[in-house]
């Protein structure tokens, strides 16, 4: 299921647990990432098993959380933030923007699936605002043309 | 001993002073005076969960309102229901909950919304809010209609999922005003890993969840109370009727099922309206012969004729008596059933040993707890449980041996479930792993067959290890030398590689059930049926004694009976060494004491059992047998050899509801009645003695199993005039002390009674052997026992082994469940289980047929891949005339108990092969 790094880094992970269940989060985090991104009904039932819970208990906890994704992501995740201070300074346009340059909507994958987009609620860099992050990288003070740049430097870079 | 002083608690609510006994919530203590207070999400039985708000009540001196279903009064607390802040908030939460509905108005699923009810209660009409985008429905189950448009997130259902009955299929997911009831990972809840159990059902306040097809709008015009008919659980439960039919089945509180049921016991009762139901009696046609293929009730025509109850009940009986005249009394047998109420097993056994003038009686214990019986007779001088099962609460350590309870006795697996969920340890020992392997603390998936060695190393570092209970050894019981001397045989070291357990588990078990406060052993049918199953019980009952794991709440000894009322037969007398009580045929003041009860000579021979009857009739010393209930073509071992002696009796009676497998082969059938057609008194596991009630008539011409087997006793000369059970059960009391003082009076107002109740007005007794046993002596007998293997060992001909087990949505030979569409509709077909490792090793793929083989017969089935099965195992259930798992099995029996090997035969397993054709 996890590569083997990913095997040693869930051992390592269950060791700092006496109770499994505990180890629920930080665990779904790991199959997330060992999973592309995104966590499939395969994953999920495996973490269950592992941590002895059931599997809908898991479905309430993913379901909950907005940071584990349910959806297979594109290569490149832009997660464009519009709290308060983003949508002062344009984060509302820059997601508009985004969204009509590659043709699909916040909670959505392009058919080639380079691109997903997503609405993101603060990302705790207000100080940079616009921001996003794509994928884990965080990027600052975007604007239409800088992420126009952005998106054509990630598209040669398939 | 003093009892404890109940602390009472005083406060004031709505202006009048109220008396609160400690640990009761404010609402709860509204409810017993009678102010009512608006809930929703609160619901007896299921933990307050306060999440609903539509309770909440005013507390002087608190800035917050609070809710009083999750909020306990103290001394001088001043609170108020029904007026001010609290009222217009309780109004505010049905606003905003009806908001949800589809029409912002009534539920449209159900006649019995709480949420109606309350909003009409407080004058809320409709509601102001937008409403929400709703979800759609869900008609995947077959049994419940999902239509979470009426749901409030009340999390009833979760609750009654997770943590009553501890299925963990329902869930809540994603949040605010998203927030929904998912199934597993948000599946349909007909593909999910729903069991139909139905609790989420009886939980559920608006009709979100609902009996498939509408049943929620349909009125009943009457609620009958009686007793589910299925498993020895006994679970009390409501028989919704309209228009003379059963429209649906709810639960009602009893002390083994707390309000709990199955999916059989809520969803499995259509069955008495089948289409195929017996309604006139039927003779079978002169000329035609009878032959081992089984009849297809379609065909009922080319063998049977109809006739008139007059006419059948002559020829039964008349065909009875030529056979007592010619051959003498002990040509005659009956098999009884365990399925039948107390009244009908009493006279059944009352017909043959007066009437027919043998003991050969017997019914489906035979194959079921017979070797436990006789092991616990002999060890402890009684065949019943020590405490009920739902002791196991009470219970520090639970060791759970040859029983799958989640299938078997869906309910008590319940009271299991909850117990680990509060801490109590379970071993569970089973080759097979089972649903509750997830809970356990140890698991000991134990060879098949080598229980005695498994338990003999338990017992032998109890020993060792000091850890005996030697106050208790010495107080109650003898022979502990003799089983000392036994167990130095069985070192876990050396017990280890035969049993496949490491010698350390065996120990650590053997440890922490021996040093628990109070452990309890329950068992079923993985330790009775094999050929040692007498000496498995032995174990376990020297196992319980030695460690002093006995005689209090939460310790002892609890073989899970079957048959809901297998208890009450074997306790009526329906076997063939004992009369009612268990009071020995052979004893000389038993016997005289029944002589002079009935009036007429007994015979002092202990009768045939179930398969020495069908063994006699091959030797042709039986010729005549009388069937009621039962179905031995199916149920009995070695079926090829029980059909042809079926076809060998001169006369054959056959009593049931349906044109059974074994009813094809009968000289007359005699239409009986279902179980909710009748009102008889029914014994479940726990001794609990309890009163089925009529809830339907019988379809046709069929009639009450008591009046048949009443008028076949007349016309075979006795002069039997009993009007109603009742007058039954009073000579009942009389024959059956440890049942003297239930009255059926008591019965219709208390519903469930526990014996030994001997005397009138006496409480009844769940917890037996507090001091000392019902022997000579007042101690129980340690009876060494040595491991010994199955008669029928794998070889290179049939290499693997073949073990009949159950399932959830089938009973017993499935003339019942196979016939409740609910059931058919969830397991159609015959599966053979197989672990992953043998099926590939044979080439075979999941779901394709294969072709089994023993020494004694054949069959094909689809597979099934079962990774709890362990390699080299084939188990199958034995509901399917299609593929009889009975052809399979070994006739072998215990040489004390007479049960038959059914657990364990060799058996050689081939790619391809259909089953055949499904009868009936």
């Amino acid at each position: 299921m996890f590569s083997e790094e990913g095997q040693k880094e869930l051992e390592r992970m269950l060791s700092r647990y006496p109770i499994k269940r505990n180890a629920l989060l930080p665990l779904l985090h790991l199959a997330q990432q060992e999973n592309g991104g995104w966590l499939s009904e395969e994953s999920i039932k495996y973490v269950a098993e592992i941590c002895e819970v059931s599997e809908t208990h898991v479905e309430g906890v993913i379901s909950f959380y907005t940071m584990y994704k349910l959806k297979k992501p594109g290569k490149y995740h832009l997660q464009i933030c519009t709290c308060v201070p983003c949508c002062l300074v344009g984060g509302e346009e820059l997601l508009e923007h985004t969204e009509s340059k590659l043709g699909i909507h916040a909670g959505s994958t392009g058919d080639d699936g380079m691109f997903s987009i997503e609405e993101m609620e603060c990302i705790g860099a207000c100080s940079f605002a616009p921001a996003i992050i794509v994928n884990e990288d965080y990027h600052e003070k975007v604007n239409p043309e800088s992420m126009d740049q952005l998106i054509a430097d990630l598209s040669n870079n398939p | 001993m003093d009892m404890p002083v109940e602390k009472k608690i005083v406060f004031e609510l709505n202006g009048r002073s109220v008396e609160a006994i400690e640990g009761e919530t404010i609402l709860e203590a509204a409810d017993r005076i009678g102010v009512e207070i608006p809930r929703l999400c609160y619901k007896e039985g299921i933990r307050a969960d306060g999440n609903c708000r539509a309770c909440v009540v005013e507390i002087d001196g608190e800035r917050a309102l609070a809710p009083s279903c999750c909020r306990y009064p103290t001394d001088g607390m001043k609170v108020t229901s029904n007026e001010g802040k609290a009222r217009h908030s309780q109004e505010m939460v049905l606003e905003l909950l009806l908001a949800d509905m589809p029409d912002q108005k009534n539920s449209p699923y159900s006649l019995d919304s709480e949420l109606d009810f309350w909003k009409d209660k407080l004058g809320v009409q409709t509601s102001r809010f937008p409403q929400r985008h709703q979800p759609v429905e869900d008609e995947s189950h077959p049994a419940i209609s999902v239509h979470l448009d009426a749901c409030i997130q009340c999390t009833r259902c979760v609750r009654a999922c997770r943590e009553e009955q501890v299925n963990d299929v329902i869930g809540y997911a994603w949040r605010g005003t998203h927030s929904a009831i998912v199934f597993d990972l948000d599946d349909p809840m007909g593909t999910s890993s729903c069991v139909g159990c139905g609790e989420c059902v009886q939980a559920c306040p608006t009709g979100a969840l609902m009996p498939a097809e509408s049943v929620g709008l349909k009125k009943a015009d009457e609620v009958v109370p009686s007793v589910c008919p299925y498993c020895g659980v006994g679970c009390l439960l409501n028989y919704h009727v309209k228009d003379g039919k059963l429209l649906r089945v709810e639960g009602r509180q009893g002390p083994a099922n707390q309000s709990r049921l199955c999916v059989k016991g809520r969803y499995g009762f259509d069955y008495v309206h089948h289409p195929s139901r017996l309604t006139k009696p039927l003779i079978r046609k002169d000329g035609v012969p009878k032959t081992k293929e089984l009849l297809n009730p379609e065909n009922w025509r080319d063998v049977f004729r109809e006739a008139e109850w007059d006419e059948a009940l002559d020829f039964a009986a008349s065909g009875l008596k030529k056979i007592r005249d010619d051959h003498g009394q002990r040509a005659l047998a009956a098999y009884g059933c365990a399925k039948g109420s107390n009244e009908e097993a009493y006279l059944l056994q009352k017909l043959v040993r007066t009437g027919f003038g043998s003991n050969n009686v017997d019914h489906c214990t035979r194959l079921c707890h017979a070797s436990s019986v006789s092991a616990l007779l002999e060890g402890i001088g009684s065949g019943a449980v020590s405490n009920p099962f739902t002791d196991v609460t009470d219970s520090d350590v639970i060791f759970l041996i040859g029983a799958n309870p989640v299938s078997n006795h869906p309910v008590a697996a319940t009271f299991i479930k909850n117990a680990t969920k509060n801490g109590t340890k379970l071993i569970l020992a089973d080759p097979r792993r089972s649903e509750l392997a997830r809970h356990a603390t140890h698991f000991l998936q134990f060879r098949p067959d080598t229980d005695v060695a498994m338990l003999n190393a338990m017992m032998h570092t109890i020993i060792s290890e000091g850890l005996v209970d030697e106050n208790y050894v010495s107080r109650y019981t003898s022979g502990f030398e003799e089983l000392k001397a036994n167990l130095e045989d069985y070192p876990p070291e050396k017990v280890a590689p035969i049993c496949g357990i490491p010698a350390e588990t065996l120990k650590e078990v053997a440890r922490l059930f021996a040093g628990s406060p109070a452990s309890m052993i329950l068992w079923g049918m993985g330790i009775s049926q094999h050929i040692h199953g007498t000496d498995n019980a032995r174990c376990l009952i020297s196992l319980s004694l030695i460690s002093g794991q006995i005689g209090r709440p939460g310790t002892g000894l609890h073989p899970l009976r079957g048959q809901n009322n297998v208890q009450g037969a074997s306790d009526m007398g329906l076997i063939p060494m004992v009369f009612p009580d268990y009071q020995s045929v052979a004893d000389e003041k038993s016997r005289k004491w029944f002589e002079d009860f009935w009036g007429t000579e007994l015979d002092p021979k202990p009768g045939l059992t179930v398969v020495e009857i069908m063994q006699a009739v091959h030797a042709k010393e039986i010729k005549g047998l009388y069937v009621e209930g039962e179905n031995p073509a199916m149920s009995d071992p070695n079926l090829n050899h029980v059909r042809e002696a079926l076809t060998m009796l001169d006369h054959l009676v056959v009593q049931d509801i349906f044109l059974t497998e074994t009813a094809g082969f009968a000289d007359v059938i005699l239409p009986a009645s279902a179980f909710p057609e009748k009102t008889g008194t029914f014994t479940n596991s726990n001794r609990q003695v309890q009163l089925g009630r009529q809830a339907i008539d019988p379809p046709g011409e069929s009639k009450q199993d008591w009046w048949i087997i009443q008028e076949i006793a007349r016309r075979m000369d006795l002069d039997w005039n009993y009007q109603s059970p009742s007058e039954v059960f009073s000579e009942i009391r009389q024959a059956t002390p440890s049942m003297a003082g239930i009255t059926w009076e008591r019965l219709e107002a208390e519903h469930s009674l526990t014996y030994p109740l001997e005397n009138e007005g006496d409480p009844g007794e769940p917890v037996i052997f507090k001091q000392g046993f019902p022997t000579e002596t007042g101690k129980a007998r340690l009876v060494p026992a040595k491991f010994s293997r199955a008669d029928e060992l794998p070889d290179e001909e049939f290499p693997l082994v073949f073990v009949t087990a159950r399932q959830l949505e089938h009973w017993h030979t499935g003339s019942m469940t196979r016939k409740a569409s609910v059931l058919d509709q969830l397991e159609p077909e015959p599966h053979v289980h197989l672990n992953p490792g043998d099926l590939s090793r044979l080439g075979i793929d999941s779901g394709n047929p294969v072709t089994l083989e023993s020494r004694r017969g054949s069959l094909s089935a689809f597979t099934q891949e079962d990774s709890g099965v362990p390699e080299g195992s084939v188990f199958m259930s034995f509901a399917y005339n299609e593929a009889a798992a009975n052809l399979i099995t070994s006739d072998a029996l215990d040489p004390f108990g007479k049960i038959a090997e059914v657990k364990y035969c060799a058996v050689r397993v081939t790619p391809g092969g259909s089953p055949e054709m499904r009868l009936g």
